[in-house]
């Protein structure tokens, strides 16, 4: 399993050509306390970049762009109830939704864990 | 100037504390030629509130007032008693001259005075939730539909023909702007409101069927039918209420299915004011919340665990969501709910049934010695506290001549639906309250003699 | 994902464990702090404050099957106990009748009370907006003459009444642009939007389905006006321009931003929000703006109300003109004011008008209220109070700039509000701190991280109705604040702690909302 980020703050794990997309903890924390995860449709196909999900906080509502495209096949039901598990636990139990990748290439462009904390500290 | 207090010693010394030479060199950003020399011409200069108020007390005199003549207009403003204190209350200046609650700390009373009118509506609609208002009944009217395009994903309102036709107007008036189709028609003079022939126009592409209870004719639609014939196909109710005194006697549409209630609250405590400023009443199901549009209030606690509430779920509104937002919508008619809501708390549940009660009989006793006028009939097999009456001669020319007797006898429909020849002859004729027997028995008397 | 969070504010809930006065009340006031509980906890069903006698006879009828099953479910109130309840909550609220209420942008200004003596006239408020239009000349006539104030003070052509606020009148301003394009065969789908602007203009503009584009900023603050013309083009239908803008600054380049977008066959809609800062000093007209809304609640008194109502009536172009929404007051030779509406558009020649906003005329309430102002202030007073109200706020800039960062302060004047940031507060110290502290002050905060465009940002809008004696205490307080925050104060983060309320729980009511009383056990 490899993990990838964006310039965005999105982060996505991809395993079998599925990957589990969510923000960053950096992204979280800059938000605040999030009140509400507005979540895609399972089975709606995304493209690279489409904004799929946004992310509240109290003043500031936040879209979420998914890593690469595919289909939507899983998203975070939990995060109805308990939207502050994205603020508890950004790349872990705070995950947003799952894509089935179209193209695995996308990948590339991503950048890895050393790449997004170099620039991060640069912003 | 009464209203400003710097003294020019004030200014010269202000203007020498920040080094500018002259007010003028405060607007140096205004290209030159574009700043006045001096006051815009063709305008008066200032004057005494004594002159001021001569001067608009001759305005207001040339006006023929509703408590001056007997008085029978509706058609979506309704006249009824204001309790003394609603007005003595809403001009306390913390209500009158406070701002929208951002600063929740130091605005706890306009905010629960909004978590409570939030509930009143939302208990006379008999619908989950209620927002904070909107301007008036026509525009909560447009963004009830707009949300219910939103939430269906469809972009087909059906309107039904008994909507008021200045609601009509301002949905079309938006829909050239969104693309969604309006379809709308003109009422008949029917008794009922022909809840069949809606439901036959009810398609899948329709977001939201629009219907206003009791109508624009007066006339009580039944909600349910409709209501289970639209969610059917995956359609949303939307109901208009434009008199809710109607609601202390006939059933919240909230109860009989409608997914969304929008009205105007004006009836209660705001008064006719001649159109404006009126109050947006929106309710709706809990599981729209995220689609409403407007302002919310909230309840949460303090720092120091005490109950309090702040206005909540903006990130809907567009000082968050700018191109997003659900609305455009920011400043609303906070003052007016609030007028509202003191009336409602002064009459309580069991007031506005009695309310009511004698806004019915009043307009019973209105119907009974009107169609003992020759030539006059009522349209309509059930009504509230307004009727569709038919005259031998038009409308308009007879409410004409009876307001030059001193009588406010109505609404001509043709005024509303200019050019319907069928709809020539009706008025509407609402009675309150505020009707007494002399003023039935003037406007029959009047009107016998004007159709003679 | 997008820029999270933009303003920067944070929810911090502050410390609870404060000094009190080491014993508590039974009741839960504080000498003259009043608590109150809602109205559904001290009314009940059996009490009226209304005194309403029954009909005497009750006949079963054709509105027997529609009726309700029980009352509504509402508690009431006898006179005395509502009265009571709502002064009691009144002293909850500060109101710009306690004092400075400096919310830049939303120009809190004195509101007279003769226009609320006026607008409660029964000539006025007691009038039915569809009576014969012979029983309500005077009404027609007052309208008319606040268009002639509003026409000649902007130096535009023609003016529509009936928006109901602000926003409703940008969307009115939008409805004649695309109205007007339609007329003449062209397809535009986009408005340019500084990115300076108010949430509202953005919001109008895709509302009434059109695309918005960003215009960015010049490093002092005003719209890129080589920046703006590159955008445009035969696809831009307008541009929604606010001046003086929401940093509170003149846009300089006003006119060849006008004739740019001109040029291109495009209308430029003015914001007029911040109006109050060069009323009776410049005309829009003369900018070459198109449309423009007039909040009477902000230039021209109308009270605010705890959020509305509002009023938006949209001055227009002679381009725009033939487009305005129904209804209108037209004169004719013989001195009469008519209403123009659907019956009668044709016959006065408006074959154009689009139809309208929202039902009946306006906001009638406000008209009067704003003309009464108009009145008493004359061309010259309104000069006045635009001059002074700039003086103020510069005054206000100018004595505070050594303690907080004003951004544009270096560039020159501001005009109706001072624009500050806290970006050289040190770290754990933001602009909500200032906020919260200025109400521990007695003052209202300012307005708060507006602008997005800078950081933690604090607008500043003394307004006329502050005489240099008040100012020189706000100014005192504010920099009291400020210097709190810069000395790392850390009780500051407790503010306020003098208020009804202490800070209170945003993410809570957000998170788990609660909309409507729902009995004792929603707490």
């Amino acid at each position: 399993m490899s993990r990838h980020f964006t310039k965005d703050h999105e982060w996505i794990d991809v395993s079998e050509d599925v990957g589990t997309v969510g923000i960053t903890d950096y992204a979280q924390s800059q938000l605040g306390d999030i009140t509400f995860v507005e979540l895609p449709e399972v089975g709606s196909t995304v493209g690279k970049s489409d904004s799929v999900s946004v992310v509240d906080s109290v003043k500031a509502a936040s879209d979420v762009y998914t890593p690469v495209s595919g289909e939507v096949v899983a998203v975070n039901d939990a995060l109805a109830d308990e939207p502050e598990k994205v603020n508890t636990d950004a790349e872990g139990e705070g995950w947003l939704f799952r894509v089935s990748l179209s193209d695995p290439g996308e990948l590339d462009s991503l950048m890895d864990e050393a790449a997004y904390t170099t620039y991060i500290a640069g912003l | 100037m009464r209203y400003l207090p710097l003294t020019q010693a004030d200014r010269t010394d202000m203007l020498a504390a920040i080094g500018a030479g002259s007010v003028d060199d405060l607007f140096c950003d205004v290209p030159d030629g574009l700043l006045l020399d001096g006051p815009v011409q063709g305008l008066p200069a200032h004057a005494s509130e004594i002159t001021v108020e001569r001067h608009m007390r001759r305005l207001a005199g040339k006006n023929l007032a509703a408590s001056d003549a007997p008085f029978f207009l509706g058609a979506g403003a309704y006249r009824h008693h204001i309790p003394a204190s609603v007005d003595h209350l809403i001009q306390r200046g913390e209500f009158l001259t406070a701002y929208t609650p951002y600063q929740p700390e130091i605005a706890q009373g306009t905010l629960q005075v909004l978590f409570e009118f939030q509930t009143q509506v939302a208990r006379l609609f008999g619908t989950d939730i209620a927002n904070a208002s909107m301007y008036d009944g026509s525009t909560a009217c447009w963004e009830a539909i707009a949300m219910a395009t939103r939430i269906t994903r469809r972009g087909r309102a059906l309107l039904s023909c008994g909507l008021h036709p200045h609601y009509v107007s301002v949905a079309k008036s938006m829909a050239r702007f969104t693309g969604d189709t309006i379809a709308s028609g003109t009422p008949d003079l029917s008794p009922q409101p022909g809840e069949n022939e809606l439901i036959a126009q009810i398609d899948d592409q329709t977001a939201c069927v629009v219907i206003q209870y009791p109508d624009i004719l007066g006339r009580i639609p039944d909600l349910t039918a409709i209501a289970e014939a639209a969610q059917a196909t995956g359609a949303l109710l939307i109901a208009v209420v434009t008199e809710p005194v109607a609601l202390g006697m006939i059933e919240a549409p909230g109860n009989l299915g409608a997914d969304i209630v929008v009205g105007e609250g004006q009836s209660l405590g705001v008064g006719l004011q001649f159109g404006g400023p009126y109050l947006g009443l929106f309710g709706c199901r809990e599981k729209f919340v995220r689609q409403m549009p407007g302002r919310l209030c909230g309840q949460t606690v303090d720092a120091a665990g005490k109950r309090g509430f702040v206005l909540t779920l903006s990130t809907r509104e567009q000082h968050i969501r700018r191109e997003k937002a659900t609305s455009n919508i920011c400043t609303n008619s906070g003052l007016c709910a609030l007028a509202f809501s003191i009336h409602m708390t002064l009459l309580g549940g069991e007031g506005l049934a009695r309310l009511a009660r004698i806004n019915h009989a009043r307009a019973q006793a209105t119907v009974k010695r009107l169609s003992q006028v020759p030539g006059v009939e009522c349209v309509n097999s059930a009504y509230f506290n307004e009727v569709t009456l038919t005259l031998p001669k038009p409308g308009r020319e007879v409410l004409a001549k009876l307001a030059e007797r001193g009588v406010l006898g109505g609404v001509a429909l043709e005024r509303l639906y200019p050019g319907v020849d069928e709809l020539r002859n009706g008025i509407l004729v609402t009675a309150s309250e505020l009707t007494e027997d002399e003023d039935i028995e003037t406007f029959a008397t009047e009107l016998a003699e004007v159709l003679s | 994902m997008s820029a999270p969070n933009p303003s920067g504010w944070q929810p911090t809930m502050g410390d609870a464990d404060y000094a009190d006065e080491g014993f508590v009340t039974a009741s839960g006031d504080r000498g003259l702090l009043l608590e109150e509980a809602l109205s559904f906890e001290i009314g009940s069903a059996e009490k009226c404050g209304v005194d309403l006698i029954e009909p005497e006879h009750e006949p079963a009828d054709a509105l027997a099957p529609f009726l309700r099953k029980h009352a509504p479910d509402l508690p009431g109130l006898t006179e005395p106990e509502a009265v009571r309840h709502y002064s009691r909550l009144s002293r909850l609220n500060y109101g710009i009748d306690l004092g400075p209420f400096p919310l830049g942008s939303c120009t809190m200004k004195h509101n007279p009370r003769l226009n609320e003596k006026v607008a409660r006239l029964p000539g006025f408020a007691d009038v039915h907006p569809l009576q014969p239009t012979a029983t309500v000349r005077g009404a027609l006539e007052a309208m008319q003459e606040l268009a002639h104030w509003l026409i000649e003070l902007t130096g535009m052509a023609g003016v529509a009444l009936s928006p109901k606020a602000g926003a409703h009148g940008e969307l009115c301003g939008l409805l004649c642009i695309k109205a007007a394009h339609d007329d003449a065969g062209e397809m535009r789908d986009v408005i340019l939007v500084p990115e300076s602007a108010h949430g509202t203009n953005p919001a109008t503009a895709a509302f009434a389905g059109y695309k918005v584009e960003s215009i960015p900023a010049t490093a002092d603050g005003r719209v890129d006006l080589a920046a703006l013309k590159e955008k445009l083009g035969p696809h831009v239908a307008g541009v929604m321009i606010t001046n003086p803008n929401t940093c509170g600054l003149f846009e300089r380049d006003m006119k060849a931003i006008s004739d740019a977008v001109h040029a291109v066959g495009g209308y430029v809609y003015c914001d007029g929000a911040n109006f109050n800062a060069i009323v009776g000093k410049v005309r829009p007209g003369d900018l070459g703006v198109d449309a423009m809304h007039i909040n009477l609640h902000k230039t021209f008194s109308t009270p605010h109300g705890g959020g509305g109502p509002g009023s938006g009536p949209v001055v227009l172009s002679e381009a725009l003109c033939p487009y305005g929404p129904l209804p209108f007051t037209e004169r004719t030779d013989d001195g009469l004011v008519h209403l123009v509406e659907e019956d009668n558009a044709d016959e006065f020649g408006h074959t154009k008008a689009f139809g309208r906003m929202t039902a009946f005329h306006g906001q009638m309430g406000m008209f009067t209220r704003a003309l009464t102002y108009m009145l008493s202030h004359g061309a010259d007073g309104l000069k006045q109070v635009a001059e002074d109200a700039v003086l103020n706020a510069n005054y206000v800039l100018r004595q505070c700039e050594d303690l907080l960062e004003a951004p544009f302060g270096k560039a020159g004047p501001c005009m109706h509000e001072a624009l500050f940031s806290d970006t050289n507060l040190p770290e754990g110290y933001s602009t909500l701190d200032i906020a919260k502290g200025l109400i521990d002050e007695g003052f209202h905060p300012m307005t708060v991280y507006f602008p997005l465009v800078v950081k933690g940002a604090m607008l500043v809008e003394p307004t006329e109705t502050e005489s240099r004696i008040g100012l020189d205490r706000f100014i005192a307080s504010l920099r009291h604040v400020a210097t709190r925050a810069l000395n790392g104060d850390e009780s500051l983060h407790a503010a306020p702690v003098l208020a009804p309320r202490r800070r209170l729980d945003e993410t809570l009511a957000a998170r788990k909302p609660v909309l409507v009383w729902k009995g004792e056990d929603s707490g």
